[in-house]
């Protein structure tokens, strides 16, 4: 299943060859410019992850694509259609982008089944009934169906992750954004989670991660996004950029990595 | 009513819970129950010993002026205190349901953030700050004497005990939409932004997502506050409403022997000492889940 593809339909046409265009974006937190001009682009079944020290603005470039933070200045596009600025409906536009964060953030007092089914019945008014079919669905194709009816907390760190990971894949996204989904993980349970990305990957999901993974990196993406302060330093095939960096600053980062053992 | 401790940390000791009976087996329980007797047994014999104590026994606890006042007599000019009870339960239950509903309303107005609502946002703070800093009983007099000189047609035509229900809403809205906003800031921001990051609308996220997570956070301190309510409609006997405490008063005026209180106030342990358990049994209950890394 190359989940999020044909079925939504609406005004994100999912033929389009780029599904997220990024222009000079800008976002301050008070007098702190975390992205300061990010341009940047990411085509239909492409698999881009960004990579660079905590603090870098990964997490807020992609907290502003899926407009949980407003930007100060620049654009922001999915699937040809402008998403920033006057007019656009937020709840129709976030239908469209699924995002899961570091801390899996499910909801404590559902149980998986709920947790995975409440948005497509709340948001999109699918029928209960059709909402757990396609819920069960999805949770057996990760493994996960024999946990419908648990509660998050009687969850592993990483079935609770992947639980997140169905729970974004149930609204049929365009696009995944995922923000160091296995950065609060035990080590032992990273691999069960990033499996779940690899597979999301050979299916065809465009997805834009933000990683601490780098081997990780190498093997899925088709590009990898260099962050420094907020700009995007270097944009390259992982062979080239891990390789053969361009730029000192990113020579710099991968120096500090190999030297911690990460890569 | 406002010196609740909120959530799991209330009433439980160095991890110890709030149980009347703790651990030891049988050896603890024959020591428990013997101090226990001896504590009771030196507070009746001072009582008991105590210069007045003939006095205050036919004052306040007569036998038979309490079965009187218990089952009142109209010929005599006083009311039953058993039948009265059920106006302060009648009063308690109204407001109680007035009250939850109120106290959301004004908490999510206090918690609202858009420029529209800044007119009603400073409103409900200058209501929060007032009501909870007015005696209650000064609210009801204000209500229950103010309002039907008002000549206001259908609002100032209402009983004694409406104008009551209507002063303890006001007043107890003020404290309990304070308990809902610690509620609402005890669930995580993150929780608000995975609601709305799956396309959620606001009110959805809040009601599916927000509002159940806080207000299980704030059960046992909402109970700790209707606790307090239950006593507090005795309060509204100063407006001639017949409740248990208006009826003692009257028994006690009449017959001049206070028994009467002693009724009423056995009436209203009977009330509230219940909930008062069920609040331990929840706050326990909740502490528990929450060690046992929680299993609902």
């Amino acid at each position: 299943m190359t989940a999020g593809r044909g079925e939504s339909g609406g005004m994100f046409s999912p033929s389009a060859a780029e599904a997220i265009r990024i222009e000079d974006l800008r976002k301050s937190f008070g007098t702190n410019q975390v992205l300061k001009g990010i341009s940047l682009s990411v085509a239909a079944h492409e698999v881009v992850c960004l990579i660079g020290a905590s603090g870098s603005g990964k997490s807020t470039l992609l907290r502003c694509i899926n407009l949980l933070e407003p930007i100060d200045s620049g654009r922001i596009s999915l699937l040809g259609q402008q998403i920033t600025g006057a007019g656009v409906d937020q709840n129709l536009v976030r239908r469209h982008i699924g995002i899961v964060f570091q801390s899996y953030n499910l909801f404590p007092h559902m149980n998986v089944l709920r947790n995975v089914t409440l948005a497509p019945t709340k948001a999109m008014s699918i029928p209960r009934a059709e909402a757990e079919t396609q819920a069960r669905a999805l949770l057996d194709r990760f493994g996960l169906l024999e946990k419908q009816s648990e509660f998050p907390d009687r969850l592993s760190g990483g079935q609770q992750q992947r639980v997140a990971i169905v729970r974004a894949l149930a609204m049929r996204p365009q696009i995944m954004l995922l923000d160091e989904v296995t950065s609060a993980l035990d080590p032992e349970l990273v691999a069960e989670v990033l499996d779940v990305i690899r597979e999301l990957a050979a299916g065809g999901m465009t997805m834009l991660l933000a990683t601490h993974e780098m081997g990780f990196a190498r093997d899925i993406a088709n590009r990898v996004c260099f962050l420094e302060e907020g700009q995007i330093i270097e944009d390259a095939p992982p062979a080239v950029l891990f390789t053969d960096p361009k730029d000192e600053r990113t020579r710099r980062f991968l120096r500090r990595i190999i030297d911690a053992g990460r890569l | 009513m406002d010196d609740y401790q909120p959530g799991p940390a209330a009433g439980s000791f160095a991890g110890r819970g709030p149980r009347l009976l703790s651990g030891g087996g049988r050896r603890a329980g024959v020591i428990s129950t013997v101090s226990t007797l001896v504590v009771l047994a030196a507070l009746v014999a001072v009582f008991l010993l105590a210069p007045g104590s003939a006095v205050v026994r036919h004052t306040f606890f007569d036998p038979r002026d309490m079965w009187q006042s218990f089952i009142g007599n109209p010929k005599k000019g006083y009311y039953s205190v058993g039948e009265a009870i059920w106006l302060n339960i009648r009063m308690f239950l109204a407001a109680e349901v007035l009250i939850l509903v109120l106290a959301l309303v004004v908490a999510l107005v206090r918690q609202s953030t858009g420029p529209v609502l800044f007119p009603l946002r400073i409103l409900s703070t200058i209501y929060v700050d007032f009501f909870r800093g007015v005696p209650l009983l000064l609210v009801v007099y204000a209500i229950g004497f103010g309002v039907p000189a008002l000549r206001l047609g259908f609002v100032s035509g209402q009983s004694a005990a409406i104008y009551g229900v209507a002063a303890l809403v006001l007043s107890y809205s003020a404290y309990v939409s304070e308990v809902y906003r610690a509620g609402l800031n005890s669930v995580h921001q993150s929780q608000v932004a995975a609601a709305r990051s799956l396309g959620l609308s606001q009110a959805t996220a809040l009601r599916y997502v927000i509002l159940p997570q806080a207000v299980r956070n704030i059960i046992p301190p909402l109970l700790n506050d209707f606790i307090s309510l239950q006593k507090d409609t005795a309060l509204v006997g100063v407006l001639g409403a017949i409740e248990a405490n208006q009826a003692a008063q009257i028994y006690g005026s009449t017959v001049f022997n206070f028994s009467s209180f002693t009724v009423a106030a056995i009436l209203f342990l009977v009330l509230t000492i219940p909930l008062a358990r069920f609040t331990d049994r929840l706050i326990e209950r909740d502490r528990r889940r929450r060690l046992a890394g929680g299993i609902r």
